[in-house]
């Protein structure tokens, strides 16, 4: 890619100016269209450096409990892929500069039609992709592709993925690379913090991409700790854990949903950047 | 480009899958990170096991000695002539039973299981998981790990816990830990994810049994290749019954495991008719209230392949429905949707109804109880059998037997136990 995108952009004046990123992950829809594009609109004035958005899927495998709940609320409002791709584009009309990644599972994608997709990803001001279940012995399917379209793939190494293997991992990845710190699904407990840190400067040594660490982060002190020798954190399950708590009892937004989300975020974010 | 080449040499059906796990446009590997060095480990032990003599022979012992194979070929007389009395054409073909119910813990399921856990033995895994629907995968997993005093954990959805219970009792009995899977409706899909989920958490000790010719590739060829013992089996025994070999095979397709091991060895013989029965639950026009992903569905990313699937037109996966647990599944193997594009496989739905009737039928007629499964095969053979000449030799596959069903089929049938 030649031209630097949001995220190459963000992660640079991060890095000029000392910051670590901080990566939110919300699913888009959850707990409704309006709910969500609110949470957006006010994730980057509390903090939020890059805003993953959870394209919501029924069979979120590599997810635990917190984020398939989140998927299946966002389901049963009436969350789609057009839907979707429209609460990004109501997004960009606010804000030019906040990077938007999309993320999630393939089957959504292939259905919409790929090229389709990301035509209609890249016009709404989508930054990036990433598709847990799209390796890059696939790569041609839908990595290439998106690159052609301008669009960042980022992918994920894991503990599982071993010095033979990272070359690969890291051959099309662009944007930042996402280290998932643990063997295990979304919202697990929190990995050690040192462990992560020998990981992340193996990494580090393979490639020049910044790595945000993700998986299990749900404080600031965490995000503090994990964040040493990484250029940035990712909190995802902990959001829509608080956005679950704020719900009525027929699981329908009150007053508290997009506060409770923004002021997790906020002094997560304070934490972070205190450092 | 994966998408347009067809994996098979153009003169044979039985090449696939390529390098990369693709049965032309299906299969594949679409895993997360973390499983993806597992699954290319499993493929490299899986290709060396294959090059040991010493692996089949293992097999080809416990298949005699512990599996009770080979399961007899039987010539179901009296369906034969009951099927010929209906004939309107003065046909009906000669009716054979591949009695893979007579198996050792009661379906085709123990075949897998044996190649499967003499792998994970040779990989040194320590701790087994599995999904299952009907409770047979189940039973034979729990079964080889209790041969094999190997740590045993299954995945069941809640739903089928409650219409499968014998096959509960005896996964307990055999020393399984049971995980009741209460998301989505609670039946197979949602196991598979909850087996998926606690695969990619505990990496290092343990091997993942998939029930089906499912999943990422390489599942979907070396289930395959352990089931196909059904079809080279049934060509032997056919060629020495009658001198040649079958005109016309039948078997149900939930994930398609027991349906690709009766044809595989049979695909390249272009004589021989080949039919799929997938399950048609309320009936194909009825939305989610079926459970055939090829005659219903359309083609998409799950469990780790690319295959026909029940789906909205967002890409959601839907529940579907059957009264079998075991064809309860919204996806069907990779292998099975190219074979349907290829045209080389024929297949149909049939009813929850017009399944109880053929159970009812065999039961009465032969004096076996056939699974749920099996009996949506027998539902088709009651429609094709009379229009088929009398020396046409069709083979049924019966992959299971109707005891862990008897709660299911007396509900349905009205009959108080
Ligand atoms: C007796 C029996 N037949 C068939 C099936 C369906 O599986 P497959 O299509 O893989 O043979 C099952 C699954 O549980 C079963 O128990």
């Amino acid at each position: 890619m030649t031209t630097p995108t949001r995220i190459d952009r963000r992660f640079a004046a991060l890095k000029a100016a000392g910051k670590k990123a901080l990566v939110c992950f919300v699913t888009a829809g959850d707990p409704d269209f309006e709910t969500s594009a609110n949470i957006l609109a006010g994730l980057p004035k509390s903090g939020a450096d890059v805003i993953e958005v959870g394209m919501p899927f029924s069979d979120p495998m590599a997810d635990g409990p917190a984020i398939q709940a989140s998927s299946l609320r966002a389901l049963k409002s009436g969350q789609n892929m057009i839907k979707t791709l429209k609460l990004v584009a109501d997004f960009r009309k606010t804000d030019p500069d906040t990077p938007i990644v999309l993320m999630g599972y393939y089957n959504p994608i292939y259905v919409y039609g790929n090229e389709r997709f990301l035509t209609d990803a890249k016009a709404a001001g989508v930054d990036g992709l990433i598709v847990v279940d799209v390796p890059p012995e696939a790569d041609d399917e839908l990595c290439l592709p998106a690159i052609r379209h301008g669009l960042n793939f980022i992918r994920l190494a894991t503990p599982t993925t071993d010095a033979a293997r990272l070359p690969a991992v890291l051959a099309n990845t662009s944007g930042f690379l996402y280290y998932v710190s643990i063997t295990g699904i979304t919202g697990s407990a929190a990995p050690v913090a040192t462990d992560v840190h020998s990981q992340v400067a193996r990494i580090k040594a393979s490639t020049k991409l910044p790595v945000a660490v993700g998986f299990g982060v749900r404080t600031g002190e965490q995000a503090r700790a994990i964040a040493e020798g990484a250029d940035g954190v990712v909190v995802g399950s902990a959001l829509v854990t608080a956005i679950q708590q704020s719900l009525d009892k027929e699981a329908h937004a009150t007053v508290k949903t997009v506060p409770a989300v923004l002021d997790l975020v906020s002094s997560i974010a304070g934490v972070l950047k205190s450092a | 480009m994966t998408l347009t080449t067809p994996s098979a040499k153009l003169n044979s059906y039985r090449a696939g899958p390529d390098d990369r796990g693709f049965f032309g446009l299906y299969g594949g590997r679409f895993v997360a990170e973390t499983l993806m060095p597992l699954i290319l480990d499993l493929e490299r032990a899986y290709e060396a096991a294959k090059a040991d003599p010493g692996f089949s022979a293992e097999i080809a012992f416990l298949n005699t000695h512990y599996a009770g194979r080979p399961s007899p070929l039987y010539h179901a007389e009296r369906l034969t002539d009951h099927f010929r009395a209906q004939s309107k054409t003065g046909g009906g073909a000669k009716i054979y039973l591949k009695r893979d119910e007579l198996n050792h813990t009661g379906s085709h399921k123990i075949n897998n299981c044996i190649g499967q856990i003499l792998l994970a033995r040779r990989m040194g895994k320590t701790r087994i998981i599995a999904e299952t629907g009907a409770g047979q995968h189940g039973v034979a997993v729990a079964t080889v790990c209790a041969k094999y005093g190997m740590g045993c954990e299954i995945y069941m959805g809640a739903t089928d816990i409650e219409r499968q219970s014998p096959n509960v009792a005896r996964m307990m009995l055999l020393g399984a830990k049971l995980n009741p899977v209460t998301s989505g409706a609670g039946t197979l899909k949602d196991a598979m994810n909850e087996a998926l989920r606690d695969w990619v958490t505990n990496v290092h000790d343990t091997y993942y049994i998939i029930g089906t010719a499912a999943g990422p590739h390489p599942y979907p060829a070396m289930v395959r290749d352990f089931q196909s013992v059904i079809g080279r089996e049934t060509r032997e025994q056919m060629v020495a019954l009658e001198g040649r070999i079958p005109d016309t095979l039948v078997a149900c397709i939930g994930g398609g495991s027991n349906a690709i091991g009766l044809f595989h060895p049979f695909l390249d013989d272009k004589s021989v008719a080949i039919y799929g029965v997938e399950a048609g639950g309320h009936g194909i026009d009825i939305h989610n209230g079926h459970a055939a992903s090829m005659t219903g569905g359309t083609p998409g990313v799950l469990h780790g392949n690319r295959t026909y699937l029940l789906q909205d037109a967002d890409g959601q996966i839907e529940e579907g429905h059957s009264i079998s647990a075991g064809l309860d599944y919204p996806g069907v193997g990779p292998e099975h949707s190219w074979l349907k594009d290829s045209g080389r496989v024929t297949y149909v739905p049939a009813t929850d109804t017009e399944a109880l009737d053929a159970l009812k039928l065999c039961t009465r007629l032969e004096g076996i109880i056939p699974a749920l499964e099996p009996s949506h095969a027998l539902a088709y053979v009651t429609k094709l059998a009379p229009t088929l000449p009398c020396d046409n030799l069709l083979v049924m596959n019966l992959c299971g037997r109707g005891d862990k069903d008897l709660f299911t089929v007396a509900k349905a049938l009205g009959i108080k136990i």
